[in-house]
């Protein structure tokens, strides 16, 4: 079995090799090293990517807008996730993002959940039928099951989810109400000895 | 009193950082310290009579095990090098996280004595190889299995019977990634396995010496004295492997030289400094000056450095005998502004680590921040501007940014990833090939380029469309943002022009480890000892902390 550390290093060698940035090949690594801790197949997608884009053209979307079209070519993953990334916070305002036809969506996909850890909020990443939510970087939930690569999605979209409560008030309440159980009556002289008793707030 | 913690344009100089000592914070010593209480055990020496096979070592404490297993092979006098590109050595060794079962000892058999090519799994934690140094493990052997102790004079000169040429951990080869272990609180400090793995291969030569002896004459033999055992180490051989990983984990960098640089201020800054606390310094002082006496190297290089040492150390003593009034307030202040005002670096350096011998209580807690989760920093702020960071390179870099690289002295040299070991070198870009697969290691350079384009920029445009156009100098906007927040973080240096001492670097972090008698084999790179007087495995529950003074040699 690779260690994490082989497969981020090796990933960000191999960016480097194929003509990125040394600081692009750093998110690389990173973002792989990531996919492959979360179950995902990082590797597989990469190197696909890496052998296809050998042969075939991909466009880098260097400034992100609410609709993302291309007529020819397909996006480039690394690029338009790492644009994505950058721009998060002028981007977040605009509530749902679309892409049509991004090439090996899987590897935009760390950029997302960094982004989610960024602004602090849940984020809905669809690739056509799959969806994944991520959680503030710290997991992904996905209905993606099996599938190792996916070499295109015709149309992403993200979109922000605001920080609300998974449950109603009702629920809540309920909860509360069991949680009280744990708490104990004071006695009336317990009461006068508490924090400023005694004192007016006026002193 | 406040004293301000030291300027780190001064202390990130390479030629600063490559004058590091040893101190109480390095790594060999919190690591004794931290397992003084754990149990040490020989669970396994299974060795033919010329001491080949395979030995099992374990420290122990409640649930937890870590066991050294070694395996000692027969190796041709032609086939030994301390060179990287060897493949095969004298033993082999491996840290194990538990109590390895025997198909574990089966594979691992198999997989340790390759090493680079062999595969690891999450189990073990550290590997490691070494040779032996011949002229010191035979006369060892020769005078035991005569009856005799060996001359120590001679054992002095070298120092260790074994060189490790690589410890390896952190993921490496399938090894265990840091992150299955990092919340294990034994091992805050960095580096606490590979250390264990050395400490434990020292008794391993020490077990394996004395077996072959008694088999070469069973009825004379005697075994290695324990004061002799003690007053060896374990050589390392090291070459710039070692270089590039300080500028490769900035934070962690930092965390190193913080703990430093917060210990002398806060040494500094204690008023009544105790007696029995100026004598344990004086007395650290005067038996430290054997370990340089001793310190023997053909290097030209190092030489001139311990005859500076040594004319600095004599003044200095003079300077407490004689002129040094100790009824004063501050007198660590006193001393460190006197070492300062009259010391050349080298000098100055090796007093500011003897001034943490008298203070656990200041040490202690800064040996657990030494560590660094780098993760947390990595992405890069795009919402801050161009002004903010063109502040942040004229507050921080200032003199990266007076270097004129269209020079060619400096942008002489370039750092690469050799295909045959996938080990760093460094090479003469107008003389080699493979420039163009540079390293990200030219920081200075690449700071300043990144300056220059700063410079054309709107000041208020925010990072993210600065780095619309600009990605190719992405790793150097990332690192300006880190050193922002890390002062320490930075060597303030070019590390490719060609006054470059890669040794330096490997000093730095050799120190940091807690190495002594550094010995550079060229400018690229040097053999230490380690562990040299440290206490043996079965003496841990009681020994001196200022055991690296005591040292015989």
């Amino acid at each position: 079995m690779k260690s994490l550390s082989e497969i981020e290093t090796t990933s960000k060698r191999a960016s480097k090799a194929v003509g990125y940035s040394w600081g692009v090949s750093e998110e690389v690594g990173k973002n792989i090293r990531m996919l492959e801790m979360f179950g995902l197949p990082g590797i597989k997608n990469l190197i696909e990517y890496y052998n296809i884009k050998k042969e075939k053209k991909f466009e880098n979307l260097k400034l992100v807008n609410k609709e993302n079209k291309i007529k020819t070519y397909q996006f480039c993953p690394i690029i338009s996730g790492m644009s994505f990334l950058d721009q998060i916070r002028s981007l977040e305002s605009l509530g749902e993002i679309k892409f049509e036809k991004l090439g090996y969506p899987l590897l935009f996909l760390p950029f997302v959940s960094r982004a989610s850890e960024i602004i602090g909020k849940r984020l809905m990443f669809k690739l056509d039928e799959n969806q994944f939510l991520l959680n503030f970087n710290i997991s992904i939930f996905s209905n993606l099951l099996k599938k190792d690569i996916i070499d295109i999605a015709n149309l992403a979209s993200i979109s922000f989810l605001e920080n609300s409560d998974s449950f109603s008030e009702k629920e809540w309440n309920q909860l509360y109400k069991i949680s009280e159980e744990t708490f104990v009556k004071e006695s009336e002289s317990l009461k006068k000895g508490a924090a400023g008793a005694g004192l007016t707030d006026n002193d | 009193m406040q004293v301000e913690l030291r300027d780190p344009n001064i202390i990130m100089k390479l030629s600063r950082l490559g004058s590091f000592h040893q101190s109480k914070l390095s790594f060999l010593r919190s690591f004794l310290k931290e397992f003084k209480n754990w149990e040490y055990r020989k669970d396994l020496f299974d060795l033919n009579e010329l001491g080949y096979g395979t030995a099992i070592y374990s420290l122990r404490k409640e649930k937890r095990v870590y066991s050294l297993i070694c395996f000692a092979n027969e190796l041709n006098e032609n086939e030994r090098s301390d060179r990287v590109i060897a493949t095969k050595w004298d033993a082999a060794f491996t840290l194990y996280d538990g109590i390895p079962s025997k198909k574990d000892i089966e594979r691992l058999k198999f997989e340790v004595p390759k090493q680079e090519i062999g595969r690891l799994s999450y189990k073990e934690l550290t590997l490691s190889r070494a040779n032996k140094s011949i002229r010191a493990f035979n006369h060892v052997v020769e005078s035991l299995s005569d009856g005799k102790q060996p001359d120590v004079k001679f054992l002095s000169k070298v120092g260790y019977l074994y060189r490790t040429t690589a410890v390896y951990g952190s993921g490496k080869f399938g090894l265990a990634d840091r992150f299955r272990i990092k919340n294990r609180e034994e091992i805050y400090g960095p580096f606490r396995l590979e250390m264990m793995l050395v400490y434990l291969v020292r008794q391993f030569t020490f077990d394996q010496v004395n077996h072959i002896a008694k088999f070469k004459n069973p009825k004379k033999s005697t075994k290695l004295n324990d004061d002799i055992s003690r007053n060896l180490g374990i050589g390392n051989s090291t070459g710039l492997g070692m270089a590039p990983f300080i500028v490769n984990h900035p934070t962690l960098l930092n965390n190193w030289i913080l703990a430093r640089e917060n210990a002398l201020k806060n040494i500094r800054e204690i008023k009544n400094v105790k007696k029995e606390d100026m004598e344990l310094f004086k007395n650290c002082f005067k038996k430290s000056i054997k370990n340089i006496t001793s310190w023997n190297t053909d290097s030209e290089y190092q030489k001139k450095k311990i005859n500076s040492l040594l004319n600095d150390l004599n003044k200095f003593n003079k300077f407490i005998e004689n002129d040094f009034n100790s009824s004063e307030y501050y007198l660590f202040n006193k001393i460190y502004l006197w070492i300062e005002k009259n010391l050349g670096e080298e000098c100055i350096e090796y007093i500011v680590s003897l001034m943490m011998e008298p203070y656990d209580n200041i040490i202690n807690p800064l040996t657990t921040q030494m560590s660094s989760e780098e993760e947390k920093y990595f992405n890069i702020p795009t919402h801050r501007t161009v002004e903010d960071l063109k502040k942040i390179l004229e507050e921080k870099y200032s003199e990266m940014l007076k270097i004129d690289f269209s020079k060619k002295e400096n942008n002489q040299n370039f750092w690469f990833i050799s295909k045959n070991k996938e080990e760093p070198r460094l090479a003469n870009r107008f003389e080699e090939k493979g420039g163009d697969l540079e390293q990200p290691l030219a920081i200075a350079r690449d700071i300043k380029k990144l300056y220059e384009t700063l410079s054309t920029s709107k000041n208020s445009s925010t990072i993210d469309k600065f780095l619309v156009n600009n990605n190719h100098l992405r790793h150097v906007v990332r690192r300006a943002f880190i050193t922002e927040k890390f002062p320490y973080s930075e060597i303030q240096d070019n590390t490719i022009s060609n006054t470059i001492v890669p040794i330096d670097m490997l000093r730095l972090k050799l120190s940091f480890f807690g190495a002594i008698k550094f010995d550079p084999r060229s400018d690229k790179w040097l053999r230490i000892s380690m562990f040299q007087g440290a206490p043996l495995p079965n003496e841990l529950k009681k020994y001196n902390d200022q055991w690296i003074y005591n040292s015989l040699n």
